[in-house]
């Protein structure tokens, strides 16, 4: 499973060895099902998936890591998947134990599961959506990240990227542009529409944050929509 | 070309336009020169460099090769981070476009537009920015004065002196007592001093437990305070001795020779002796004419100063209104003065400005806390609109997680200033 050349591998392997025990014992799905509710604000699953925050995770099983067409990934995960790594249940123990640990630079503002039971149930349950095995059940993606009762008129708004690129200021104070992620998540590259549902989530007091509902309290629905845009495109 | 009424007449609305948009200049390309490579100076410079994409010719001059923040030096203090984690050096700002000059400014001739250096050099500008920070009020405490920062320091401008304080609280003997005389208003970092007190109490608990803090203040509440007090309660019981104006902490004097501090008439005998004297603007402020008292009013809409259009000041050594003097406002005034002296220039386009500041403290491992607001510009200050504070009894995984937050915003700041 581990073809590449690349020097990482090395590295990986060291980090396999220790964990690969746990998921061969295999998961249950129905804890998986409910671990994966950690996942779902930024992952889509199931029929009808799409890239959201993060990649959709439909045949996950076997992609090479930054393999999903037509999603932009991060540097250091293009770098890891030119170097080999490819999803298979040890690599996905791996990575979801401390994703930072394996690729330092991933925008996924995830700490990681500690506990090797619930990230075997994760991936038993993730597997059920790759091709192999093939009887994929019914999807049921229901409470997704995007969930919301925004105006659609809201989020039909079209940025001004420049009038954003300035807003972005009031951001990158604490955001970095370079999308790193420590303490404070990533903002760059979402989708539109993500990054809009969330800032009026924070303006509406749905979610939870002083500084952020603070921030976005006063940012008109136009400010929201060009932060949005500027942020969408913003490469490393 | 030189302008005759009949070539005046002839021309058409674009020179009549031109004669009165500033943006115009005979030849060459438009220069700024920014003074001081800090939180706001930084960032003003690497903002109108990236944004203007090499339109304006931008000048840096700073006399330090390498700037320690003064964020995260208590931390710093406390142990909980190295003097290195805190230095930045300008090589990334130099590679962005940035010409970075190590030197010292002495003088500004406002009639002429420019600035000398202590090296020698005059360099022209059409934008001045000044974001020297701040220096010591003299003889403000009794006792005290820059040739006694030895003896006891400051720290309040980080790099060697907080090396020094840092030295003096691991020499202190075994119970012994650690002094601190603390600011009056307005000074840079309302919640510093404070944080401090709590990083150097946690040093202590480790190292020297049986030791004593004591703290002399002008005032009689400071930021945060009811957090900070009910965190040296939990963490610290016993250990500090805050005395406020209503019991003297206003009267004092210092013999930093005979390591006494007299507070309120009462002499005592102390191991180490941090004294934060009153702030006033960088002298260099006071230099070009801008200042008025201690500080330099500016306008709240581009940081403009009251008395020169062409000079902007910006973070601590500006008088605006109601933000705190920290790197974080420090920070986004640069961008609103970026924004604006880049229009003035060029004839980019000009956007409202947007003012905010959070400041996170440390007050014991994982137990951080918070204050912040936004602001906007109003005719007569930069006003507050909005705000919050941590509360008092938050969750340990509250605490926690804002001191998580804090370290992903130095991150984010010191990458935002030096890039
Ligand atoms: C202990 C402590 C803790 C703090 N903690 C926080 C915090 O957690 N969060 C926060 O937001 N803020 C904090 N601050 C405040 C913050 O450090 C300052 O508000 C901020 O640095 C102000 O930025 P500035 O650009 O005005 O000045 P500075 O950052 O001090 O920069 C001024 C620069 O100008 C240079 N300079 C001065 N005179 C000249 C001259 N004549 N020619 C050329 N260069 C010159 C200096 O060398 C210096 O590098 C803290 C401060 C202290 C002391």
């Amino acid at each position: 499973m581990w073809r590449g050349l690349f020097p990482l591998t090395l590295l990986f392997g060291l980090i396999l060895s220790l964990s690969s025990v746990v998921w061969a014992q295999g998961g249950d799905l129905d804890a998986g099902k409910k671990v994966f509710k950690k996942c779902q604000g930024c992952h889509q699953l199931g029929e009808g998936a799409e890239h959201r925050i993060g990649p959709h995770l439909n045949a996950l099983f076997g992609r090479k890591a930054a393999g999903a067409a037509e999603f932009k990934y991060s540097k250091s995960f293009k770098r890891a998947g030119a170097g080999g790594l490819v999803w298979h249940a040890d690599t996905l123990d791996t990575f979801l134990e401390n994703p930072r640990a394996m690729t330092s630079g991933t925008r996924m503002s995830f700490a990681g599961i500690k506990k090797a039971e619930d990230r075997a149930n994760l991936i038993a349950y993730l597997r059920e959506f790759s091709d192999n095995p093939a009887d994929i059940p019914e999807a049921d993606p229901t409470a997704r990240g995007t969930d919301h009762d925004l105006d659609p008129a809201i989020l039909a708004l079209q940025g001004d990227p420049e009038y954003g690129a300035y807003l972005s200021g009031e951001c990158t104070t604490c955001h970095q542009a370079a999308g790193g992620d420590a303490g404070i998540p990533s903002i760059v590259l979402w989708p539109e529409d993500d990054f809009v549902v969330a800032m009026h989530a924070y303006k509406n007091q749905k979610r939870i944050h002083p500084v952020m509902q603070m921030i976005a309290g006063r940012l008109g629905d136009e400010e929201i929509a060009a932060l949005a845009a500027y942020f969408a495109v913003l490469e490393e | 070309m030189t302008l005759n009424r009949r070539s005046f007449i002839g021309a058409s609305v674009a020179a009549a336009a031109a004669l009165s948009a500033p943006m115009v200049k005979a030849m060459g390309k438009p220069r700024v020169v920014v003074v001081g490579g800090g939180a706001g100076g930084a960032t003003a410079a690497r903002y109108i460099a990236k944004d203007s994409k090499g339109a304006v010719d931008v000048t840096l001059i700073e006399p330090t090769r390498k700037y320690y923040t003064c964020f995260f030096s208590n931390l710093y203090l406390g142990g909980f981070k190295d003097i290195e984690d805190i230095g930045h050096t300008y090589g990334a700002l130099a590679a962005g476009g940035v010409n970075v000059v190590h030197d010292w400014a002495v003088g500004v001739d406002r009639n002429a537009k420019t600035v000398s250096l202590a090296g020698g050099a005059v360099l022209p500008y059409d934008n001045l920015i000044l974001s020297p920070g701040i220096d010591f009020v003299e003889g403000a405490v009794e006792g005290w004065d820059v040739s006694a920062q030895n003896a006891m320091p400051h720290a309040y401008k980080a790099g060697s002196q907080s090396e020094l304080l840092k030295a003096q609280l691991m020499a202190m003997p075994e119970g012994g007592v650690f002094a601190m005389v603390a600011p009056p208003n307005p000074f840079r970092c309302p919640p510093g001093p404070y944080e401090r007190v709590s990083m150097v109490a946690h040093f202590l608990k480790e190292n020297n437990p049986t030791a004593k803090i004591i703290v002399a203040d002008p005032k009689s509440k400071f930021s945060k305070m009811g957090l900070f007090q009910e965190g040296w309660a939990n963490h610290y019981e016993g250990m500090v001795d805050w005395i406020g104006e209503d019991f003297g902490g206003g009267n004092v004097s210092v013999d930093p020779s005979a390591m006494t501090v007299t507070i309120d008439g009462e002499v005592t005998k102390v191991d180490v002796c941090n004294v934060i004297p009153a702030m006033k603007a960088g002298r260099i402020a006071e230099l070009a004419g801008v200042t008025d008292g201690n500080w330099a009013p500016v306008n709240a809409a581009d940081m403009s100063t009251k008395a020169d259009a062409d000079i902007y000041v910006l973070g601590d050594a500006s008088q605006q209104g109601d933000m705190p003097k920290s790197g974080f406002s420090a920070n986004s005034q640069a961008k609103v003065c970026a924004n604006a002296v880049r229009g003035a220039l060029t004839g980019s386009k000009v956007f409202p400005a947007k003012f905010a500041n959070t400041c996170w403290s440390l007050i014991a491992p994982n137990d951080g806390v918070k204050v912040g607001a936004t602001y906007e510009a109003t005719a007569e200050k930069i006003a507050k609109v909005d705000g919050f504070i941590s509360q008092t009894g938050e969750t340990s995984d509250v605490r926690k997680a804002t001191y998580m937050e804090s370290e992903g915003w130095y991150s984010g700041i010191t990458n935002d200033m030096m890039g």
